[in-house]
C-alpha cells in the first residue's frame, strides 16, 4: 500500500503532524523536523547540557522545555532529602542545570506539582494537541493521547533538540490499530493495551507510527487513552496517537500552560482537524474487538508473554520457533513458574501500583473502589500506592484514597516512578513477585531477580486482597 | 562523533531474542551523569555472578563462567552478533555508550528497536541488520569457528567472512554519510536556522499558542 501525500484528500493524523512540522527536507526522504514541546528529567539530560556547554551552544529556544525530577527522588521522607549520595548528585545536577541554564518551567522535588514527567506534562496543558513533543524516556509516546506526535530519544538528541529545536528524522510507517465494540466491566485501557501486544509482538509496531482508533477506544478516558498510548513502545512503536475529540478538549480546557479564553477556542477549531480523514490509508492495519478481551497478566520476561486471567502459564514445547521456545524456558526459569499453572493459583510478594502507565486520578479511583472495605492478605510483604504526581496526590486525598488504601493496608507514597525502575529505594529482592501497574517485565526491571507480572490497577488491587492473581470481575 | 569507515573484528554470539536495555546496561548505572564508564557494566547481571552497583570494583567480582562474553575464544570481540528486536525497552543511551565502551563497534541481528538503533549512530556505533537466514548462518560459523572474524565495510555496506559469503545491508544514506566522515550533527543542523527561523515566525501566526 501506498502512503498517502500531504497534497491528496485522506490524510492520517500521522501524515498531518509530519507535514506541519517538516523544516527542511533532505534527498534521501529524512527531513529536519520541529520539536514544539521538550521534556526533561534528571537521568537523561545531564550529558546533553555538559554537550551543549562544551560545544559552546545555547539553548534555541528555553520555553520550550518542561522539567522534572521523578526517577531517582524517593516516597518517603522527602524532607530529609536523598539518601543515596549518587541519586542526589544526579537530581541536583538537573537542578543546577535548570538554574545555569534558565530553564522556566521547572517542578523540582519539593514542588506540590512534581510528578512523573508522562503525568506532568498533560496535567499542566504543556502536552497540546498538534505538538511535537520529545523526551530523553521512552514512554514519552503517553502524550500521543492527545493528538500529538510524542516520542522517546537518546540523550544525544536531547542535545540536538536543546540547540536546534528540531530533529534528524525519516518518517515511518502507519500502523492503525482498530478497537471495535465495547469493553466488559472490569476491562481496562491496560488490559486492552496488554491484549494488543499479545497479538501483535514486543517488535509488532517497530519502524511504525501507531494509531489507536475505533468505538473502544473512542470510549476510554483521556487517562485510558494516556495508558495504551503509553505502551505503544512496548508493541516496538516509538510514537502512538490518538484523534482528537469532545473529550481531549474538554480535558485541556482551564490547564495552566493551555491556551485561553479566545485562544482557547481558536485552538480548539484546529485541534479538531486532527483526526485521520476518511478514507485515509494505513501502512498496515489490525482489528481487535474489545468484547472478546479478558483482564490481562504477563506470566514472562516481555510484556508479550501475557495471558487473560482465567489462563495458565504456557508451555514452551507448543512453540514451534526455537528463538522463542528458548526464550520462553528461560522466563520460566526466571519467573519461577511452571508450564500449566493456572494464573489464578500464582501467589504474588508485592503490590505496585504507579508509574507513568496507571498513576493517574482515574486508576487510584479504580484501585480504591476494589480494595474499599477490605484488607490486603497476610502474605503480601508490602502493596503501595505511588500516584503520578503531586496534583493527582493532593486529589485523591481529597477524595479520601488515600484513607481507603491506608485503612486496606497499603502504603501511601509521594510521587515518582518508583518501583516501575526501581532507581530510588523501591525495589524487588531477588525472587520476590509482584502485580504491578507498570510497563516493563524485564528481568531485573523492579529490582535484581524480582519477578514482575503486569496488570491493570483494578487486578492488582484484587490480587493484593487474595495475596494471588484474581479475576477482578468476580470481586466488583 | 567518532567516525566507522572500515572495521575487521572477533565475533561474539549472543544467542538471545529481545534483549531488552535494562539487560543491556541496568538502572542502577544510570545514575551517572558522565557519559563514559559504562563499559564494565554492560550486560551486568548477566555477565557477573553477584549484584553489581555504581562505586564496587568491578575487577574484583566473580564472573559468570556461562556468560558468552566471559567466555575466552570471545575475549576482545568487537562485533556482536544477536537475534531480533535487540535494544528494546528504554530510551537510554547509555545502551549503545555501554556496548561501545565494552569494545564493540558494530552488532549484527535480523531487527532493531527504533530508538536503540537511532541512539547507536550517534555514537559511531553500527548497528547491521542481515536476514533471519543470514544471521542463522553468521551463528553456525561463529560457532563452529575459533575466531572468527567479520569484516565490515560501511562504504560497500557488506559484512563478509574474511574468503568466504559476503553479505550487502541496507542503511541509509544520510546515517551513512555522518558515520563515514564522523559528522557533528548538531552543527549539520544549524546550516538550516535561517529555515528553523522562518519556520518558527510561520507557525507563530498560525498556532500562537505553542509559543507563550
Amino acid at each position: 500500500m501506498t502512503q498517502i501525500s500531504a497534497s491528496a484528500a485522506s490524510c492520517t493524523l500521522y501524515d498531518k503532524l509530519w507535514n506541519a512540522h517538516r523544516v527542511h527536507d533532505e534527498p534521501d526522504g529524512t527531513a529536519l523536523i520541529y520539536i514544539d514541546r521538550h521534556l526533561v528529567h534528571e537521568v537523561t539530560s545531564p550529558q546533553a547540557f555538559e554537550g551543549l556547554e562544551i560545544a559552546g551552544r545555547k539553548p534555541w529556544r528555553i520555553h520550550s522545555i518542561v522539567a522534572t525530577a521523578d526517577h531517582n527522588v524517593p516516597t518517603t521522607g522527602r524532607q530529609a532529602g536523598i539518601a543515596d549520595p549518587i541519586s542526589r548528585l544526579q537530581v541536583e545536577t538537573l537542578d543546577a542545570n535548570i538554574e545555569k541554564f534558565g530553564v522556566p518551567v521547572y517542578f523540582g522535588m519539593n514542588d506540590a506539582r512534581q510528578g512523573i514527567v508522562h503525568v506532568i506534562g498533560p496535567e499542566q496543558g504543556a502536552t497540546l494537541p498538534g505538538m511535537t513533543v520529545v523526551c530523553g524516556d521512552s514512554h514519552t509516546s503517553t502524550h500521543g493521547a492527545f493528538a500529538a506526535l510524542a516520542f522517546g530519544i537518546g540523550t544525544s538528541e536531547v542535545e540536538h533538540v536543546m540547540a536546534t529545536q528540531c530533529l534528524v528524522t525519516k518518517k515511518s510507517k502507519s500502523l492503525l490499530i482498530r478497537v471495535e465494540g465495547k469493553s466488559g466491566r472490569g476491562v481496562t485501557a491496560k488490559d486492552m493495551v496488554l491484549a494488543i501486544i499479545g497479538k501483535i509482538g514486543t517488535a509488532g509496531g517497530t519502524g511504525h507510527a501507531i494509531e489507536f482508533a475505533g468505538a473502544a477506544i473512542r470510549a476510554l478516558s483521556m487517562e485510558g487513552r494516556m495508558t495504551v498510548c503509553n505502551m505503544a513502545i512496548e508493541a516496538g512503536a516509538r510514537a502512538g496517537m490518538i484523534g482528537v475529540d469532545e473529550k481531549t478538549i474538554a480535558y485541556l480546557r482551564g490547564r495552566p500552560h493551555a491556551p485561553r479564553e479566545n485562544e482557547f477556542e481558536q485552538a480548539a477549531q484546529y485541534w479538531r482537524t486532527l483526526v485521520s480523514d476518511d478514507g485515509a490509508v494505513f501502512d498496515r492495519v489490525v482489528e481487535l474487538d474489545a468484547s472478546t478481551i479478558k483482564p490481562q497478566v504477563t506470566w514472562g520476561t516481555s510484556p508479550e508473554m501475557v495471558v487473560a486471567i482465567d489462563g495458565a502459564v504456557p508451555e514452551p514445547a507448543t512453540e514451534s520457533d526455537p528463538v522463542k521456545r528458548d526464550a520462553m524456558e528461560r522466563a520460566l526459569q526466571y519467573m519461577g513458574l511452571n508450564s500449566g499453572t493456572p494464573i489464578e493459583q500464582i501467589k504474588i510478594d508485592k503490590v505496585f501500583i504507579g508509574s507513568c502507565t496507571n498513576s493517574r486520578i482515574e486508576d487510584l479511583r479504580a484501585a480504591a473502589g476494589v480494595v474499599k472495605g477490605r484488607h490486603i492478605a497476610a502474605n503480601v510483604k508490602l502493596a503501595m500506592v505511588v500516584p503520578g504526581s503531586g496534583l493527582v496526590k493532593r486529589q485523591a486525598e481529597s477524595e479520601g484514597l488515600d484513607k481507603i488504601f491506608v485503612a486496606a493496608g497499603f502504603e501511601w507514597r509521594e510521587p515518582g516512578c518508583s518501583m516501575c525502575l526501581g532507581m530510588n529505594d523501591d525495589k524487588l529482592s531477588p525472587g520476590e513477585r509482584c502485580a504491578s501497574t507498570s510497563n516493563r517485565n524485564f528481568e531485573g526491571r523492579q529490582g535484581a531477580g524480582g519477578r514482575t507480572h503486569l496488570v491493570s490497577p483494578e487486578m492488582a488491587a484484587a490480587a493484593a486482597i487474595a495475596g494471588r492473581f484474581a479475576d477482578v470481575r468476580q470481586v466488583l | 562523533m567518532e567516525a566507522f569507515r572500515q572495521h575487521m573484528g572477533l565475533v561474539a554470539p549472543l544467542d538471545r531474542a529481545n534483549v531488552d536495555t535494562d539487560a543491556i546496561i541496568p538502572k542502577q548505572f544510570l545514575k551517572s551523569i558522565k557519559r563514559s564508564g559504562f563499559g564494565p557494566n554492560l550486560f551486568d547481571e548477566w555477565r557477573y555472578m553477584d549484584h553489581g552497583e555504581p562505586g564496587v570494583d568491578n575487577s574484583r567480582r566473580v564472573l559468570n563462567p556461562n556468560f558468552v562474553l566471559n567466555q575466552d575464544r570471545y575475549r576482545g570481540a568487537t562485533v556482536l552478533l544477536t537475534r531480533k528486536n535487540f535494544g528494546c525497552g528504554s530510551s537510554r543511551e547509555h545502551a549503545p555508550w555501554a556496548l561501545q565502551q565494552f569494545g564493540f563497534k558494530a552488532i549484527v541481528a535480523p531487527s532493531f528497536a527504533d530508538i536503540f538503533f537511532n541512539n547507536c549512530f550517534k555514537n559511531g556505533l553500527l548497528p547491521i541488520v542481515l536476514s533471519e537466514a543470514e544471521v542463522d548462518h553468521l551463528f553456525n560459523a561463529t560457532l563452529a569457528t575459533l575466531g572468527m572474524k567479520l569484516n565490515i565495510d560501511l562504504a560497500r555496506q557488506v559484512v563478509e567472512i574474511p574468503g568466504a559469503e559476503a553479505y550487502q545491508f541496507d542503511v541509509e544514506d544520510h546515517r551513512k554519510q555522518s558515520l563515514l566522515n564522523g559528522w557533528d550533527e548538531i552543527g549539520l543542523s544549524l546550516l538550516q536556522a535561517d529555515k528553523i527561523r522562518a519556520y518558527e515566525a510561520a507557525r507563530q501566526t498560525r498556532e500562537p499558542w505553542i509559543f507563550s
